[in-house]
Parts: structure tokens; sequence; C-alpha cells
């Protein structure tokens, strides 16, 4: 199709993103001996959602301590650039084939035209708008998602509103109550139509509870006003079906409607490279080293499948760099996989799908999520043979990722792995 | 003095504009808010219709069918995607195909090239995503879709270009009559003394008659609402997709865009405001259950947006075009509501043709230039050009809209341009930016800063759709020192 032949880069590792996925693959590919490792992000700084999460709660599993988004960032980026990884910032990755082209677009170098070897997909995710959730009523200023608001604040320095109603109890909405609390503005409630919210626990007390802000949930928005900016939101209840009941309809007057009502794997350049992807996680399907289907190209962080704790998304982007890195040594051999299927009460599991005797390290990882919220749950691993593993869990949340880790000599030999999660006892009505 | 005073940047307004512009006149446009297509041309259905539909010997029938040929050439001068895709009217079952028989009649009579009824098994070749349901369809090879704010844009751009002056966030609030003869249109900001008034003011022309002393007629607004889809799943029709039409409506359909996403709706519900553009659970409800009768695999997971535009119906059941009998110099040309965008070049030349018949002297000027200069649309060009645009201009490499892939530099141009853009939605139509998938919730902040500083603002006063529609509220720390809720520790 090109008519002019392109002076084309090779590399040996390209990671795209440099958020906390990104850059925990690039220094664990550096520390594993991969010479070449460049990352691409598209912003003025590395960190991605990070750098606006000013907020305190990230690092305590990885480094046992509180630390800032920021902070938590900083330490990757110091220990990037001490082990010589490449970062190329204000670049966007705009196309990506299965043979593993890339191109990128930034304004110093014009048109960037590479050829990885192997390449770590961590584009991050973006949030779900108003349309996906199909709100009635006008389309006026004052109607944000709750990461635009989140950068309008912690980055430009500037407040979205004065009076805000929350729909969606996510992470992001929770803390934006707080902070928008804190800068004068009046929060005066937060809508969520399940009976639970999707928000850890912790974000619920600290952010919402300790500042008085109501939280209702089975209520919806059912309707904008306003012609130029909001003037206030229709709010009512919902029924099990999540169908309004008009009855219990009432106006809340607000200048802003903040979204948080979920976030989507940002896959645009995986689906231009013909990778496969899970309809539920809406990441790409991974195996044991987190390759997708298109051998080469690996995955990790929300681009895989949506985090609540970045800790987690460094465990992750460990393995897509020792994944990354045997396949750098192995050539791409080919292996056969067993599937790995969630059962009762769970939405999904990650790695789809593994290879025991492939498997990186003599432990795997899977990540989980529960279709519901359970007091007390026992989680059971099972193959063809039988249960291989069983345990207690306690107030399994769907918004509280399990993780859990398997040895390799509990799975040789087996054909497949199912997951499944069993309720003991009562259910919890509020996510408490 | 000027020599005509156009009331409404609709694409019926802008057209006449453009088709003024040829001529050695001085010629004003007014839009009462602060960019062009901010009424009814930016929500519709966006069909240039093939003219098979309105009544013989109505104008609808013979502005339409006059139309539609024009849009080839218009939009190749103005750069405007306009793709001709054909469309579809769907029978479900022996009735419909019976309806089918008087459309395709009506078509013929109307002069409707093409028309041809097609069995079942080459509509399903057609259109694999089609109700199993399908009988027949009626197929009209000429209807294509065009983007109908990008439209009306281009052509105000270029009417500027040749000397129409656009004046925007200009309501008019009177027109001065002495004599029988129209002398003047007054906005809040100034009197403008006119030979000619032409009253395309959509939905409001019949309050902008009444307000010349012209003639009464009443238009009343019809909303039609949508629901659009994510571009990844454009290729669910690759036809304008009708169903059978009632009495009342040419129903619910399932079309295209010319971007590449595709839409469902509109219906077609009487409302009491001319402002009221709320989209309604019911209405969401209605398009999705008829237009899950046509294709009923819709991915309702990956809709991205929705939006109502307004019908201007007139209770004179047709387009009202005319010169006033009351007063002189008065034109009007209200009621123009389906099939207005595709009649739209054809209701210019009526107006212009009227217009010398009412004694308004055309002459030809020397310089008039039909084109629009390109717009650069970094996602559509070639890597070489795309190379090329960066290195004569480093902000074409800086990508800010992400879902859409629109540059700084495009941005930029669109501010620049004539009839720029002075709003995050003004931008949003002329680039996309905000257009995709997240809806501008990564590129908005960056919009808002780009805007601020080309028109050299505050950030506090860059608006979604002008004035009242500030996007920001005040600094971070303002709020607490003007007393707001202060947060418990
Ligand atoms: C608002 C918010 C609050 C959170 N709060 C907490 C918390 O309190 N504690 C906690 O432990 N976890 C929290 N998390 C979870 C966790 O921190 C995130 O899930 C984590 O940041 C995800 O990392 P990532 O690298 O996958 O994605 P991101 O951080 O989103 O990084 C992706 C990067 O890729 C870049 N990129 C994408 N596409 C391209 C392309 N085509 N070309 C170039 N670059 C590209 C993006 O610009 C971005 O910089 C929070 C998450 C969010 C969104
Ligand atoms: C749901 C729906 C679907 C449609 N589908 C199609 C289709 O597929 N094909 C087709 O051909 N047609 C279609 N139409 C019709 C088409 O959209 C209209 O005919 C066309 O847009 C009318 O253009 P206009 O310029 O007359 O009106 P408008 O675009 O409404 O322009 C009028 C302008 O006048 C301005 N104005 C009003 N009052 C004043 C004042 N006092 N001072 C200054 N300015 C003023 C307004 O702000 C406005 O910008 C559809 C219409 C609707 C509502």
């Amino acid at each position: 199709m090109r008519l002019v032949v392109l002076p084309v880069q090779n590399r040996e590792l390209v990671i795209i993103g440099g958020g906390p996925a990104g850059l925990s693959a690039a220094v664990e590919a550096r520390r594993l001996g991969i010479k070449d490792v460049l990352v691409i992000d598209r912003e003025s700084e590395p960190g991605g959602i990070l750098k606006q999460c000013i907020h305190t709660g990230f690092g305590l599993h990885v480094f046992k301590e509180e630390l800032t988004g920021p902070e938590y960032a900083e330490r990757f980026i110091e220990q990037a650039e001490n082990l010589g990884v490449e970062i190329m910032l204000n670049t966007m990755v705009i196309e990506l084939t299965a043979d593993r082209r890339i191109v990128a677009v930034n304004s110093r170098e014009g048109l960037i035209e590479i050829q990885a070897k192997a390449v770590i997909l961590a584009m991050g995710c973006r949030e779900r708008t108003r349309g996906a959730i199909n709100i009635p009523g006008f389309r006026p200023a004052g109607i944000f998602t709750a990461g635009t608001a989140q950068r309008f604040v912690n980055i430009e320095g500037y407040m979205p509103g004065r009076e805000i109603v929350i729909l969606g109890s996510g992470d992001i909405g929770l803390i934006m109550a707080r902070r928008l609390t804190l800068e004068g503005a009046k929060v005066r409630c937060v809508v969520e139509i399940m009976p639970y919210s999707n928000g850890l626990t912790r974000n619920i007390v600290q952010c919402l509870e300790d500042y008085g802000i109501p939280l209702l949930l089975k209520h919806t928005v059912v309707n904008i006003h306003g012609r130029k900016r909001v003037e206030g939101v229709t709010i009512a209840e919902v029924d099990d079906d999540m169908k309004p009941i008009m009855e219990t309809a009432k106006f809340v007057p607000c200048d802003t409607l903040l979204l948080s009502v979920g976030l989507i794997p940002e896959n645009e350049l995986s689906r231009l490279a013909d990778i496969e992807i899970d309809e539920v996680t809406g990441g790409p399907v991974v195996n044991q080293r987190m390759e997708t289907s298109v051998p080469g190209i690996f995955a990790c962080g929300n681009v895989l499948h949506v985090h609540d704790l970045v800790d987690y998304v460094t465990q992750e982007a460990v393995s897509a760099a020792r994944g990354a890195a045997s396949y750098l040594a192995d050539g791409g051999k080919k292996y056969k996989h067993i599937p790995v299927s969630p059962g009762n009460g769970l939405r999904y599991v990650l790695p789809q799908r593994i290879n025991v005797d492939a498997m990186p390290e003599e432990r795997q990882n899977f990540f989980m999520r529960s279709v519901r919220p359970m007091a007390k749950a026992r989680l059971f691993v099972e193959s063809e043979r039988g249960v291989i593993k069983s345990s207690v869990l306690r107030y399994v949340k769907p918004s509280e990722m399990i993780s859990i880790q398997l040895d390799r000599d509990e799975m040789r030999g087996i054909k497949m792995l199912n997951f499944s999660l069993r309720e003991e006892g009562d259910s919890v009505e509020r996510g408490e | 003095m000027v020599d005509v005073v156009i009331i409404g940047g609709g694409v019926v307004g802008c057209m006449i504009a453009r088709e003024l512009s040829r001529y050695q006149l001085k010629t004003v446009l007014l839009e009462k808010e602060d960019d062009v297509a901010s009424g009814t041309s930016k929500a519709n259905s966006a069909i240039i219709h093939a003219g098979y539909d309105a009544k013989p010997g109505t104008l609808k029938a013979k502005l339409n069918v006059r139309g539609n040929p024009l849009f080839d050439k218009i939009c190749s001068e103005l750069d405007v995607p306009f793709k001709r895709i054909g469309s579809l009217v769907v029978a479900l079952n022996e009735e419909e195909v019976k309806v089918l028989e008087e459309l395709l009649q009506r078509g013929k009579t109307n002069g409707v090239p093409g028309l041809e009824i097609i069995n079942r098994e080459k509509l399903m070749e057609m259109e694999p995503n089609i109700s199993r349901e399908a009988r027949a369809a009626l197929y009209a090879p000429t209807a294509g879709i065009v983007c109908p704010y990008e439209l009306t844009i281009a052509l105000a751009e270029n009417a500027s270009r040749n000397g129409v002056e656009i004046k925007l966030n200009s309501p008019v609030l009177s027109i001065g009559v002495e004599n029988g003869e129209v002398l003047a249109v007054r906005t809040p900001g100034e009197t403008i003394y006119t030979r000619y008034v032409v009253n395309a003011a959509g939905l409001f022309a019949d309050e902008i008659s009444r307000m010349a002393g012209a003639e009464d007629y009443r238009i009343t607004p019809r909303k039609g609402e949508y629901l659009i889809f994510d571009r990844r799943f454009g290729g669910i029709v690759n036809t304008a997709i009708f169903p059978t039409p009632t009495k009342i409506s040419k129903g619910i359909l399932v079309c295209p865009t010319v971007d590449g996403n595709f839409f469902i709706g509109p219906n077609s519900n009487d409302v009491r405001e001319k402002d009221d553009v709320a989209v309604t659970q019911q209405g969401i409800e209605e398009i999705i259950k008829s237009a899950r009768k046509l294709v009923p695999e819709l991915p309702l997971k990956h809709v991205i947006a929705s939006f109502a535009g307004l019908r201007a119906v007139s209770n004179t059941d047709d387009f009202v075009i005319g010169a006033s009998k009351k007063v002189k110099g008065f034109i009007n040309v209200g009621g123009i509501q389906s099939p207005g965008l595709s009649s739209a070049p054809a209701i210019a030349e009526m107006v212009v043709g009227i217009l010398k018949e009412e004694g308004l002297e055309l002459k030809e000027k020397s310089d008039y230039n039909p084109e629009r200069p390109q717009i650069f649309k970094f996602r559509r060009l070639s890597c070489q050009e795309k190379r090329e645009l960066i290195r004569r201009n480093p902000a074409y490499g800086r990508v800010i809209c992400r879902c859409e892939t629109v540059t700084e530099g495009e941005i930029i141009d669109a501010i620049r341009r004539p009839v720029g853009a002075r709003s995050l939605d003004a931008v949003k139509r002329r680039t996309r930016a905000g257009m995709g998938r997240c809806q501008g919730g990564f590129c908005s902040p960056r919009v808002v800063e780009i805007l601020a500083r080309e028109l050299g603002i505050d950030p506090l006063e860059v608006t979604k759709c002008g004035s009242g529609s500030e996007i920001l509220r005040g600094r971070t720390k303002e709020f607490i020192e003007t007393g707001g809720v202060t947060g418990a520790k």
C-alpha cells in the first residue's frame, strides 16, 4: 500500500504506555537482561493515571507503605532511568500490526515506524461515559467523567463545579467526592444503581462517611436538567430489575454531574493487531506468561482488565516482562494451552489459558472477580480430576479483585482449570 | 445599508448565503447562537434523500429531487465528505410489500432515477444483518449521506471567504418596516439597514415572519431522538435502512454516518418548547424497539451518545418559501422540515430566483471562489502525507483527541479559519475532537487550554456552546475562601 519506504527502527522490546504497568514491565525487563527496552507514552510525563491520583493508598503491598499516586510512579520512573530504559514521551502509537510493527507520531520526529521483536501492551483504560449508560435529558455543560474532573482539579487547578451529584460509586468518584468537598464544593450525594457500592470499602468510609456525604444505593439519575449548564438532576430509586420507580423521582439541584460508572480497557490498538479480546474483561485473552493470542505481544495492567489496586498491576507487569523475556529467549516456540474458566460466582478469571510446563515461574498468579458481594465464600479450584484447592474468603466484593497463586506441582498433567465461588452464610446487604 | 440580511445560520441560511456570495452584493447572515449549525441542522438523519417520499407536486418533492444531484459538486468544492450509499425501504410483511409498490410509483412520478424493488435474496446479500423477516425492499441508489454540520460550517466558511459577513451571537430582536417595505433588522448590538430580509430561522421562522408583520403561519417542534454507536460497529449496515413508512412518519432507521459510525432513530413526538432537545427514557426505548425490527442484533453496549433534533413542522404541511405579499423585500424560507437538508441547494437556487424577481440586481463577481481550502484531517492522511504535514508544522504531530486521532494543528485550524470555532462544541463539530468513544473525557481539558490560548481568554471563560455554558466554575482553593463548605478532618 505505502508508496515510500520509511526508515524502520528495529527494537527488541517496545512497551506501549508508560503508566505503572508499562514502567514496572520495563524495569523488570531490564533486570532480566533485555538490553533494548523502549517505553512509549503520549503524555508529557510518565506515570499514567497515577499522575492525577494525589491521594494516598498506593503501594501497600509492593512497598509496605502508603504512597500517593505520583510517589508510587516516581519510584518506578527512577528505577527505569537508572536501569537505562528509554522513555519516549509526547508520542502516540497509532498503529500496531500482528507482526509487531508499530507506527507512532510526535511533533519532533513526525511519524516513527518501529519493528519490535516483542511488544507489551500497557495502554490503560478509559472511563465509561453518559452515552454508554443512556442517561436521558439535556446535554449542557457540567457533565464530567470523574477522571476528567480529577484531571481538571489536580493537574490544571480548576473546579468543575460548586454543587455536585456523583453517579456511580466507583473509586474515582468516591475519591473525587472527598477532593471536591475539601476544595469547598458541596457534594450533594453519590447515587449508585446497584444494591452495593462498586468502590473499595476503605474509600466509602474515608471519602463519604467521614464527610457526611450520603450514598444512595439502588438509585439512579433519570433526567438531566439545564439547557446551557446543568441546573439539576432527577434521581429515582430502582426496582430489582434496575428499572427506575418513577413515583420515587425527586429533583436535586446541582451545577455538575460527575460520572463514575466504570472503566473500559483501551484496546483499539490491540484490535488493529487482530488480538483476541475477552468480551467480559474487555481486554486481551492471555496465557500463563501474559501473552495475547498474537505471539510476541503481551499485555498487563488496565489494558488487560480493570484493576483497583496498583500493586496487582505491578505484579502482573512483572509477569508480562518475564513472559516477554522467555519469548525472546525461546524464539516464540508454540505451546499447547489448557483452558481456565470462571464457574459459579465469578465473572472472569485471568489468565484465560495456561501451559503448566511453560510457566515462567514456579507459581502462577490468577486474578478474578466475583459476580456479587458475599460475606463469606469458599473458592474452589478444580481440574477434570476434581478439587485441587479450596480456601475461605471473607468480604468478597465485585470491586475488589481476588488474587490467588497455584504451584506448578498442583497443576501438572491437568487438562482444564475451573474456578468457582460458593457463598457460605448470609450475603452482605451493603458492602460494609 | 446592505443588500440582503439572512436570518439563521442553519444549512438553509448558509446555503443561501453561499449562493448569494457569487454576486456583487453586500450580504449579512445573522445567527443567534455562538456557531452556525446550532439548530436542527446539527441533529438530523443526515440523509440526502432520493426523493420518492414526498407527495408529488409539493415543494418538498420538487426541491428534493432537484437538490439531490447537486450534492456531488457542492461537497467536492467544499471538501466535505459525501457518500452515495443508497437507501432501502424494507418490507417485513406482504402488506408492506404493497406499500413499496406505491412508493416506487410515487418516486417515478417525482422523477427519481434508478429506483428498484429488490427481493429478499438480493437484500440479504446487500445487508447481511437485516431481519430474517424481511421480504423485499425498495432500493434507491441515489440516496446519500453527508455530515450536516460539517456541510453547514463549510458553506458558511466559503460564503465568508467570498464576502458574506457572518455575525454570530446576533439574535434578531425586531424588524423595521416602512411603507410596507423592509427597512432594517435589529440585534442587541446594532441596527442593520437592508433592502431584503431572508427568513431562514428554522423553528423560529414563524416568529420572525410575525415580527416583520408578514404572513402568519405556525411552526411546531417535533422531536426526533437518536442513539449513535461506536465506530467499531459501523459496518453493521451499508445503506440507509428505513422501515416501510406509515402515514405519520418515515419511521426509525438504521443508518451509517460518513464518519463510519452508525445510528438508530429518529422517533417522532410533538413537543411544546422549541428548545426541548432533551432525550427521554421512553424515546430511547422506542427507537431501540423499532430499530431491532430491522436489525435485530444491535451492539447496545456500545452506544456512545444520544441526542435529539427538532423538526420545524409548519401548519401548511409543505415548505413555506416565497416573497411576502404583505411586506416587500421579506422572503420566507420556513417550515423546512425533512427533506430540508436534501433540498437545501435547490432551496437556495429558488430563493435567489425570488430575490431577482423582487428586483435584486444580480451581477456575478469575477473573483468568486467556490472552493474551500483543504482541511487537514490527520487520520485520513497517508503516512507520507502525515510526515510531510508534521515537518511543515509540528502541531500536527501532537495528538489531542485519541479516539478520533485529532491533532493540535487541526484544532488550531478550526479556531483560526473564517467563522472559526469559539467553543468546545464548535471545535468538536469541526474536528471531531471529543466525538469518539470517550466523548471528550481525555481531550476536553486540553481543548479548553488550546481555546483559551488561541482566543486570548481565561480558561474559565471557555464555554461548551456559548455564553452561559462555561465549562469550569473557578480555580481550586477559590471556593474555600469564598466560604464554601470546608472539609472535616
Ligand atoms: C482515578 C483512579 C484512582 C485510583 N486509585 C487507586 C488507589 O488509591 N490505590 C491503588 O492502589 N490503585 C488505585 N487505582 C488503580 C491503579 O492505580 C490503576 O489501575 C493503574 O494506574 C493502572 O495502570 P496502567 O499502567 O495499566 O494504566 P495507566 O496508568 O492508565 O497508564 C497507561 C498509559 O498508557 C498511555 N497510552 C495509552 N495508549 C497509548 C498510545 N496509543 N500511545 C502512547 N501511549 C499510550 C497513557 O497515556 C498512559 O500514560 C486508581 C485508578 C484510577 C483510574
Ligand atoms: C429528526 C430529524 C431528522 C431529519 N432528517 C433529515 C434527513 O435525513 N434528510 C433531510 O434532507 N432532512 C432531514 N431533516 C430536516 C433537516 O434537518 C432540516 O430541514 C434542516 O436542517 C433545516 O435547516 P434550517 O437552516 O432551516 O434550520 P436550522 O438548522 O434550525 O437553522 C435555523 C437557524 O436560525 C437561527 N435563529 C433562530 N431564530 C433566530 C433569530 N431570532 N435571530 C438569529 N438567528 C436565529 C437558529 O439558531 C438556527 O441556527 C431532519 C430533521 C429532523 C429534526
